[in-house]
């Protein structure tokens, strides 16, 4: 089932240099888990070491944040678009 | 060196007033030239951690923000944010969570009046203050 993943400019280096590629998996944590075989390098910047979701990553299917979709065990449909974009967060504390 | 209208520096105020006592925050939209930004436009989002001492833009309107810049042709050039009781300098969370080198950091301080608003380029934990233009 394959779908497009969109790459912030901050995390193309690290992932080949494209902006958009095609994706495989059910779920947003398999089409993860295969990012991070691919691209050993993004591991710790894309899921924790159970597997869930990185603080400070935004995963998006089409319109969606996934963490109202089910987390990682958000479905993945055929021509969906997925995006990735580093949360903006910080503060005085 | 990042410019703005007074409207739009006056938009990024009000945005953190109406946010107490909470931190203030929203994303810039423009225009990019090496290390001069020229503001289009200011997004305002909700402090999603509704916090007077950390801030996190909305996730919705992140995206929203980047499909807008992609359509009308313009880059998500920043984020601004307020400190409500400290200096308008980043602070360790500010420096640690940085996401992205090529991005202004305005910071607005609400500490005194009138308020001091600054900006910054955050690389690798290594701040910077740049010029803050406004006419």
């Amino acid at each position: 089932m394959a779908a497009t993943l969109r790459i912030p400019t901050v995390l193309r280096p690290a992932m080949g240099g494209a902006s958009i590629i095609s994706v495989e998996g059910a779920t947003i944590g398999d089409v993860l888990g295969q990012l991070t075989v691919t691209f050993p390098a993004i591991k710790g910047q894309l899921l924790n070491d159970d597997g869930t979701l990185h603080r400070f990553l935004n995963v998006y299917i089409n319109d969606d944040d996934v963490r109202y979709l089910g987390g990682v065990d958000a479905p993945v449909a055929n021509e969906d678009e997925i995006t990735l974009l580093p949360a903006v967060a910080g503060g005085a504390a | 060196m990042i410019t703005l209208t007074k409207e739009q520096r006056d938009a990024i105020v009000a945005t953190c007033i109406r946010a107490l006592p909470d931190e203030g925050c929203g994303l810039l939209l423009g225009s990019a030239s090496g290390p001069d930004a020229v503001v289009a436009d200011v997004v305002p989002s909700q402090n999603v951690s509704y916090s007077a001492k950390v801030y996190e833009i909305d996730s919705r309107v992140l995206l929203k923000a980047y499909r807008r810049a992609d359509d009308e042709g313009f880059e998500v050039l920043g984020v601004f944010h307020s400190h409500t009781h400290s200096e308008a300098y980043p602070s360790p969370t500010d420096i640690d969570q940085a996401p992205d080198p090529a991005w202004h950091y305005l910071l607005v301080s609400l500490r005194d009046l009138p308020t001091v608003l600054k900006s910054y380029t955050i690389v690798e934990g290594v701040v910077s203050q740049e010029d803050v233009v406004s006419h």
